[in-house]
């Protein structure tokens, strides 16, 4: 592939994204880690911090939550996106649309959600029994939610190109459909159950506001150990030492699972298009995910709608008609529905910017012999404290040529960080499926690597770059933690908006604050209910 | 352990302090500035927190008067900002800072933090409020941290409302209080302060042990605990009794889908059980227009701005004679001797009474 000018390729493509990471991740990382650092004092107090105590009881609780919360998605998870790869069925774009919404609500809407379902009048309540209307129950149920939707998306796509024949030639020598999963789906689907469970792991790991507005006591992760030594207790040296310790942890993760999981090509021979399901048995697994599937993704949503029109003596559109005037003529405070423009600017530039970024690596990625583990790196900044990225930035671009601190752009490029890995994720596979073959025909043409790109390349992997940019827009339309650090505060987004409504008193407020979070989960359901119609003509030509 | 925690604490302000400076090395100057003079011009950049507001009418006199237009940057929470604003000093992110309030005012002073203000109406600030003998930084309002009751609750339990600390931990209130954790909240620490305050460094983790016995709920925000375990606030949780602000129930009127029609909140306070907090405004160390940072916060004592506080923050100003609405009137008796513990005591061992509330409530 590319002979003529692969070291030219592999520059242009490379050296963007690498810039980019290294001024906006790397840079801003490594200045808050030498202020808080960089003397012998700090490093006695980040010493002290880490070796209290406390702190072996914080890493552990990290780490166990985090292997239960992941458990549990994939067991949720695995057999759902089976359905969806295989079956064609009544309401399908809906449960998928369902799953995004979960994945993008703030924290803080679906902690309240959560716990109006467990909480001592909750219809739920049953099921984390009497004492326990928070805690880690209701912390497992909210990383169900909102992770299963990665897990259902990343797999199904997946298992939906594994060729049918091989499971078929079991079934004719005998095998029962248990065997045939174990012995022919299952290691054949480890690259993407890998990748998917390393990156729900990565999630909850790093989980911020439904440990912190959930958990009970004793029960602090390190992001919210991180974020109290920070913000509460102001001990930068503990906060960077703990960031360096979830840094490491994050990269042995990605570093293992990429080892194991190899590399995520899906072989894509003959690929069976989804059909009705025929058999009773396929009839009840369908059943059983549409039922159970909304019953997940609707649960909570309909908790937040269900508050959104209670007008507290009745129902109605109070909280909707409210969100555009201001309580009391303060010039302060901004109308939320002023944050729902701020919300879509920020995140449609998020996504040119994430588009490019996660293009570029992605095609990088494709055309070079680059190691599994070098994609992995792009994951890194998901897996860094939202506070020590945020303190960083705060710091590295206040003076001289980068004094960019408070400028507009900070946003949108906090939110793309986070939105980068997940459009290269969905670009990888679609661009290596792409035949080399294609692309040397062309080069022998004489077209330029551009040409080739364009030519080749662009109209065929058209469909997973709609799909990605829908993505990488409802993920930074729900994105909160690099936001809340980085956001100009006269500009604020709807999650932020959100948090600061729940943070009053007043049931107007609270009103206000679940109607903002409804119009939050329309907008995330209309894009991607919008995108599913670039996936149908598709299928059918495949 | 207390010992090994106040060396931990004097290492940390040293840390911090050296933090600063070489923040401050990268800056334009050092953290005296020369006093400005002549009138103030230009743009003023406020620092404050997230729960800062002010009439659209009340900025827009103060830009008639003085021709300073004002720029507000929210931070975060109280903390949070104070954090931030230290770690950004060399060159900050305005002129003048408030909302620092009476427990991290040490934090921010050590840190060299403000450079020296005060206008000339501070002299008429009750004594009460002035709990910064250095008179770097400016009272400007207070509100106090208090238990608050569900008046409904009691009513319809005919059960007599508790008064004091003491009658929280007794028989016929146990499981009713719910609050909040003090390493993850600001009403909590205060609430805990308030406990340290009055039954000392040595017997507040006792108060504390007979809570828990009677059934103490513990929540690490304060929406949690208000919003959904209170029965008073929107979600009518289980719990009659909370801490909270002793503004929240004219706060619950006025921010009250349907208020109601007597103006009379559901929510009352417990003024015995008040931890004080005074809030600060002051110049920022490094500010590019010191003269007009000046010129706001000497606005901020105005009767006219001081008027406008109650409704818009929900704190009580701290100019003497400045009328309060009637919502406040109604609804809210200010403690008239709260808790305070000094500064300098609550930066010093708040990380060690933090680590015996824990270990006595979570463990």
């Amino acid at each position: 592939m590319d002979q003529h000018r692969p070291a030219l390729v592999r520059s242009a493509t490379f050296a963007i994204p690498i810039a980019f990471f290294a001024l906006f991740f790397l840079y801003p990382l490594v200045t808050i880690l030498l202020t808080a650092l960089g003397s012998t004092a700090n490093l006695k107090q980040a010493w002290a911090g880490l070796t209290a105590p406390v702190m072996g009881d914080v890493l552990w609780f990290s780490v166990w939550q985090a292997v239960a919360s992941t458990a549990l998605v994939m067991l949720v998870a695995v057999p759902g996106a089976w359905v969806l790869a295989r079956f064609r069925f009544p309401g399908r774009s809906l449960i998928e649309a369902l799953s995004v919404v979960a994945f993008v609500m703030p924290t803080v809407v679906v902690a309240a959600a959560v716990t109006a379902l467990l909480g001592p009048t909750g219809p739920l309540r049953w099921l984390v029994g009497s004492h326990a209307d928070h805690g880690i129950g209701a912390i497992l149920l909210a990383h169900v939610y909102f992770e299963t939707a990665i897990v259902l998306r990343m797999v199904s796509t997946y298992w939906a190109q594994l060729d049918t024949r091989l499971e078929q030639a079991a079934a004719t020598l005998g095998a029962s459909p248990w065997r045939i999963f174990r012995s022919v789906t299952l290691p054949r689907l480890r690259p993407v159950l890998l990748a998917s469970a390393s990156i729900v792991f990565l999630f909850t790991f790093t989980s911020f506001g439904i440990i912190l507005l959930l958990g009970g006591p004793g029960q602090v992760n390190l992001e919210v150990e991180i974020q109290q030594q920070v913000l509460f207790l102001f001990n930068l040296p503990t906060g960077a030492a703990l960031s360096i310790v979830q840094i490491i942890v994050v990269v042995l993760l990605l570093l293992v699972s990429s080892r194991l999981s190899g590399r995520l090509t899906p072989e894509r021979s003959q690929v069976a298009t989804p059909r009705r399901p025929h058999t009773t048995r396929q009839h009840i697994a369908v059943g059983g995910f549409i039922v159970g599937g909304l019953a997940l993704l609707l649960l909570p949503p309909l908790m937040v709608v269900l508050q959104a029109f209670n007008t507290g003596d009745g129902w109605g559109w109070t909280n909707f008609q409210s969100l555009s005037t201001s309580h009391q003529g303060s010039v302060l405070f901004v109308p939320p529905g002023q944050a729902i423009g701020n919300s879509l600017i920020y995140a449609c530039t998020a996504t040119v910017i994430a588009i490019v970024i996660g293009g570029l690596v992605a095609v990088g990625i494709t055309r070079t012999s680059i190691r599994p583990a070098v994609e992995g790196v792009w994951l890194l900044p998901l897996g860094v404290s939202a506070v020590t990225l945020g303190f960083g930035i705060l710091i590295a671009f206040d003076s001289g040529a980068l004094a960019w601190r408070g400028s507009f752009w900070m946003v949108p490029i906090a939110q793309a960080l986070v939105a980068i890995p997940f459009v290269t994720r969905a670009l990888v596979p679609a661009l290596r499926a792409v035949s080399p073959s294609l692309r040397a025909a062309a080069a022998c043409l004489g077209a330029s690597p551009l040409q080739v790109f364009r030519l080749i390349d662009l109209p065929l992997i058209w469909r997973a770059l709609v799909m990605s940019a829908a993505f990488a827009f409802a993920i930074s339309l729900g994105e909160f933690g690099a936001t809340v650090f980085v956001a100009n505060s006269d500009r604020p987004t709807i999650p932020v908006a959100i948090y600061r409504l729940l943070s009053t008193p007043g049931t107007a407020n609270q009103g206000q604050a679940m109607a903002l979070a409804a119009i939050l989960m329309a907008m995330t359901a209309a894009v991607v209910l919008l995108t599913e119609r670039f996936r149908l003509p598709e299928q059918r030509h495949v | 352990m207390s010992d090994m925690s106040m060396r931990m604490r004097t290492l940390f302000i040293t840390s911090a302090a050296i933090g600063t400076l070489a923040l401050a090395g990268c800056g334009a100057s050092s953290s005296s500035s020369p006093t400005p003079t002549g009138s103030p011009s230009g743009t003023v950049t406020l620092v404050t927190h997230d729960s800062y507001a002010i009439s659209d009418s009340v900025l827009a006199d103060f830009t008639k008067q003085t021709g300073v237009t004002v720029k507000i940057n929210k931070t975060g929470d109280a903390a949070a900002m104070v954090n931030r604003a230290i770690l950004t000093k060399g060159s900050p992110e305005g002129d003048a800072l408030f909302g620092i309030d009476n427990n991290l005012l040490s934090r921010g002073l050590d840190s060299g933090l403000f450079q020296s203000y005060q206008p000339s109406a501070a002299s008429q600030i009750p004594q009460t409020y002035q709990l910064d003998p250095s008179h770097t930084v400016t009272p400007i309002d207070h509100a106090d941290v208090c238990v608050n009751y569900d008046k409904t609750y009691f009513t319809s339990h005919n059960l007599t409302v508790p008064q004091t600390l003491d009658d929280l931990t007794k028989p016929e209130y146990k499981n009713l209080l719910v609050v909040q954790n003090p390493s993850t909240s600001t009403p909590g620490l205060a609430f805990m302060l308030a406990t340290v305050a009055k039954y000392g460094q040595d017997g507040f983790a006792n108060y504390w042990q007979s809570l828990k016995n009677n059934g103490v709920k513990v929540e690490n925000s304060w929406s949690v605990a208000y919003d959904k375990q209170f029965s008073g606030g929107s979600g009518k949780g289980p719990y009659p009794l909370v801490v909270s602000y002793d503004t929240s129930p004219p706060a619950s009127v006025v921010y009250a889908q349907n208020p109601p029609k007597d103006g009379i909140a559901t929510t009352g306070v417990l003024t015995d059980t008040c931890y004080g907090q005074v809030e600060f405004a002051g110049v920022l160390a490094n500010a590019k227009n010191p003269r007009a940072a000046q010129a706001f916060i000497d606005f901020m004592l105005t009767k006219q701005y001081q008027a406008d506080l109650p409704l818009q923050q929900f704190v009580f100003p701290v100019m003497p004679d400045t009328p309060l609405p009637e919502v406040f009137t109604k609804n809210v008796t200010s403690p008239e001797h709260p808790f305070v513990l000094p500064a300098t005591e609550v930066n010093t061992n708040r990380d060690a009474w933090v680590q015996t509330w824990t270990n006595t409530v979570q463990h």
